[in-house]
């Protein structure tokens, strides 16, 4: 049987031990190279310092000087049983980015209180959100049990109020350990100090726990990293490339990719330098090649169509933690990147922020600040597929990017429906408070001889559009009609070129198309644009933004979804814009007299 | 899934989110082993593609077998080569060889500012014509915003510190009390406009783990890691006047192995027979700090 590797990490409050700790199991289970205890014993005596085993971990100039860990540490041992890799966490409050960082790979986490200290704000703190970055397995270490004189009654102390705690956020800890690390005490073996303790030491303990399985028998979910086409060496495969987060497939099963809702088959599974093979499964990174030529994009997640579907919506209900120096704010738009996916998402709401020194929670506050943890309400502008930390763990994990930096993550617990959306509040706030002129719209048109209208033509071939679109206004000027064509280029670098910075582009242009879209048609002018790398998800927000005007939509090209009008490959543009006219004259846009 | 497959899985993980994230993108081939496991790597994250360019900075010093093996293997695996170096400083024999300057001050000349001006496109870069076999001055002089390097945890104190995605400012600068956060599998993928972003898929594999994987998947490496029958192997490559081989009878991956789990080298430093590790106590650090790999 193959050996496996456990990843652990270590927490706790500053200065209670957590480097001693792995110091210790280093040297004690002999896992260090030859001669660097020596060293770092000759490097303590030169300078007329005490050894210390942390100083094995700190091998860095900056953190001897400063005496703390600043990020965190991996290293290596060794036991009988097992690789272990431990993470160590730095412990001081500035740093819990690093601390997530180390946690949020781990399988098990060593908690580490002072019993002479007793449990500070961090205990808890670091408690809560390593449960919540999906660690479940808490092993906490009582430790510098020598300052307490090997005292039972200190132990059970520290043991019975960080157990009500840990019951509190729904945590069953494995073990509580009185330790002292200092002097090696229930760390490898079992100490003669503390005969009143029963349980195992550390070492042992660690390498009771299983290694946790590979979830295979979730339903499958592969976020879809990317889409290869490499055509070097006369290689026609059409790759889609992820990680397989949970589950199982097979080539010829059915798939379903969300939240486009696209379906195919699988027709093979690629590898390089592997035996051909049926199946795939959890844990994973292989590819596939599909029965039918989809256009996906990456961030999809690809799931089987016989299995339960996963979430998909645009609001959603978090529990989140928040390390970015600003704090997080309504009214500003972050990125969100879940799975393989990033969508532009602002905070709607906050429900609750946990207070870790008490465990009571708030929500009077307007902002999640540095380190608070909270329960938060977040909308993206576009629907994204995920599934709920109850079902699927793993894909209900997100970040938040804030100007080029993660600044916090979470994890999804509940789907809100679509019906509130801030979209759909802000078009109907814009409408309520809409201030139009005296001249009506009847008036306009009997003067114009047309009613205002958006005309988008859509379709994947940018050239096609782009002739129609032209064309279009051509024979509707002939005809005196106000008509105009927007080239989406002279949007992006006139009025959108103040936005700044953007986190998607695509979204923005959607905006400022659709609020122009709005005016232009209240203005009673026929307005034509084309549009390519938009999909059926932008033109229900367009249709969305255009209200109360309706968009008038011509799809060039195969694939329809409820357009006004689609254009065959066979037609030429001459004929799709006479087509296009009787339309609107079919729909009155145009009067009788006019054409 | 054992230790290993799990490795690979999030190896081609990384460089898939590399390739994704980054438009001018490059991967780092020191010709050693762990750049070529990382080769291969991207080989599995690409279906035996190779969609990225490998760099190379060539000292002058390097042990000539590493050259001949660079160029047979970029070859036969149709990979996009570019090499750089210190012209200057080579012309004027501003080296250790040469005896005109310290070990560190070498290191930095011929591989940290050679790597920094090779990267923003200051320095030419040399690309191979596979029709002609020749290296030709690359017309591509854009900036390489994303590197790909093949650096380990276990390698020494500072590596044990690196994040799989970790910025650098436009000095290189590498700043170790700040680094950005990596959840889960969510890594910085976004920087700001003149940082660039050094991207470490082999973060999590150890010494052992390399030769494990070079023995399963039998990945091509050059014979000076084995014994030709002097009784002498290289543990570590670099340039020939500060590299020493170390005794050892070692003629395979699977010998290796042994050697590292039982034998004598089971509890020494791999990086032991590399001189500018040893010149002070953070002689290592601080060439990374300003930009060494």
């Amino acid at each position: 049987m193959k050996r496996q590797h456990m990843t652990v990490v270590i927490v706790g409050h500053v200065d209670h031990g957590k480097s001693t700790v792995i110091g210790r199991l280093l040297a004690d289970t002999g896992s260090l190279p030859e001669g660097k205890l020596e060293q770092v014993k000759a490097t303590c005596a030169r300078n007329a310092k005490p050894f210390e085993y942390a100083f094995l971990l700190d091998a860095l100039k900056d953190e001897r000087s400063q005496g703390i860990t600043i990020d965190t540490a991996r290293c290596f041992f060794t036991t009988a049983k097992r690789e272990y890799i431990i993470l160590d966490a730095p412990g001081h409050i500035e740093f819990l980015k690093n601390m997530v960082t180390g946690a949020s790979r781990a399988e098990t986490a060593i908690l580490v209180i002072d019993a002479k200290q007793g449990i500070q704000e961090n205990s808890r703190r670091h408690g809560m959100v390593v449960s919540m970055i999906g660690v479940k397995r808490i092993i906490v270490l009582v430790n510098k049990m020598d300052l307490v004189h090997f005292d039972a009654d200190a132990f059970e102390r520290v043991k019975a109020e960080y157990g009500r705690f840990l019951h509190e956020i729904d945590v069953q800890p494995i073990a509580f350990i009185p330790v002292s690390a200092f002097y090696g005490e229930n760390l490898i073996a079992a100490s003669a100090k503390m005969p009143w303790y029963k349980g195992r030491p550390l070492l042992e303990e660690l390498d009771t726990l299983t290694v946790k399985e590979q979830p295979v028998n979730l339903p499958f979910r592969l976020p879809v990293h990317d889409i290869y086409k490499f055509t070097e060496n006369n290689d026609d495969r059409r790759i889609i490339a992820g990680t397989i987060e949970t589950g199982k497939i097979k080539a010829g099963d059915a798939v379903t990719f969300y939240p486009s809702g696209k379906k195919s088959h699988v027709k093979s599974i690629e590898e390089f330098n592997a035996p051909a093979r049926r199946t795939a499964q959890s844990g994973e990174s292989v590819g596939f090649t599909l029965t039918d030529e989809l256009y996906l994009k990456p961030g999809e997640i690809m799931a089987l169509a016989a299995d339960l579907p996963p979430q998909t919506s645009v609001r959603f209900k978090a529990n989140i933690f928040w390390v970015g120096h600003a704090p997080l704010v309504e009214d500003k738009t972050y990125k969100l990147k879940l799975g393989t996916a990033q969508v532009p998402v602002k905070l709607v709401a906050i429900v609750r922020i946990l207070d870790a020194r008490d465990l009571s929670s708030t929500a009077s506050q307007k902002s999640v600040n540095r380190h608070d943890v909270a329960t938060c309400i977040l909308e993206t502008t576009r629907p994204i597929a995920y599934d709920l930390a109850q079902d699927i763990e793993t894909l209900s994990r997100f970040v938040i990017v804030d100007h080029f930096e993660i600044t916090g993550g979470g994890i999804i617990i509940e789907a809100l429906s679509e019906g509130a959306s801030t979209l759909h509040d802000h078009v109907s706030a814009r409408e309520k408070q809409w201030v139009s002129g005296p001249v009506s719209a009847a008036e306009r048109t009997l003067a114009y001889g047309h009613k205002g209208k958006f005309i988008v033509i859509t379709g994947s071939d940018a050239a096609q559009n782009s002739t129609i679109a032209r064309l279009l206004e051509k024979e509707l000027f002939r005809h005196a009609c106000k008509a105009y064509y927007l080239n989406m280029a002279n949007l992006n670098s006139g009025l959108g070129a103040e936005s700044g910075e953007v986190p998607d582009t695509a979204e923005e242009e959607i905006r400022l198309l659709g609020e122009l879209g709005r005016v232009l048609t209240d203005a009673g002018q026929i307005l034509i644009t084309d549009l390519n790398r938009h999909d059926a998800y932008d033109i229900e927000k367009l249709k969305a933004l255009l209200q109360p005007f309706e968009v008038f939509i011509i799809q060039a090209g195969p694939h329809t979804t409820d357009a006004r009008l689609t254009i065959t490959s066979t037609e030429t543009p001459t004929e799709a814009v006479a087509r296009i006219c009787r339309l609107l004259k079919d729909d009155a846009i145009l009067m009788d007299y006019n054409l | 899934m054992d230790s290993l497959q799990k490795l690979e899985a999030h190896s081609v993980y990384i460089l898939r989110e590399a390739y994704r994230s980054f438009k001018s993108l490059c991967m780092l081939w020191s010709i050693g082993k762990d750049s070529t496991v990382l080769l291969w790597l991207a080989r599995k994250a690409f279906f035996s593609h190779v969609p990225i360019p490998l760099v190379h900075i060539d000292t002058h010093f390097k042990i000539p077998e590493m050259i001949t093996y660079r160029d047979a293997l970029a070859r036969q695996w149709h990979l996009n080569m570019i090499y750089g170096e210190n012209t200057a400083a080579i012309d004027a024999k501003q080296t250790f060889p040469d005896g005109n300057i310290e070990r560190l001050q070498c290191c930095k000349f011929l591989k940290s500012e050679a790597l920094r001006h090779t990267l923003s496109g200051e320095w030419p870069r040399y690309r191979l014509n596979h029709t002609s076999g020749n290296y030709e001055p690359d017309t591509n002089r854009e900036p390489y915003t994303g590197v790909i390097v093949g650096v380990r945890a276990d390698e020494e104190g500072s590596r044990s510190k690196e994040r799989y995605f970790s910025p650098r400012d436009k000095y290189s600068e590498w700043n170790i009390g700040d680094q950005p956060p990596e959840f889960w599998n969510q890594f910085k993928t976004d920087f700001a406009p003149g940082t660039h972003v050094r991207i470490h898929p082999l973060l999590d594999w150890t010494e052992l783990n390399i030769w494990e994987y070079i023995e399963r998947e039998k990945i091509p490496m050059t014979s000076l890691y084995y014994d030709q029958g002097d009784g002498r192997r290289y543990r570590s490559l670099g340039c020939y006047p500060c590299t020493t081989p170390v005794a050892s009878t070692a003629r395979t991956p699977a010998d290796i192995i042994k050697e590292l789990k039982t034998g004598k080298f089971a509890n020494i430093a791999e990086r032991a027979g590399r001189a500018q590790d040893k010149e002070d106590a953070g002689g290592l650090e601080t060439l990374r700090r300003e930009g060494y790999m």
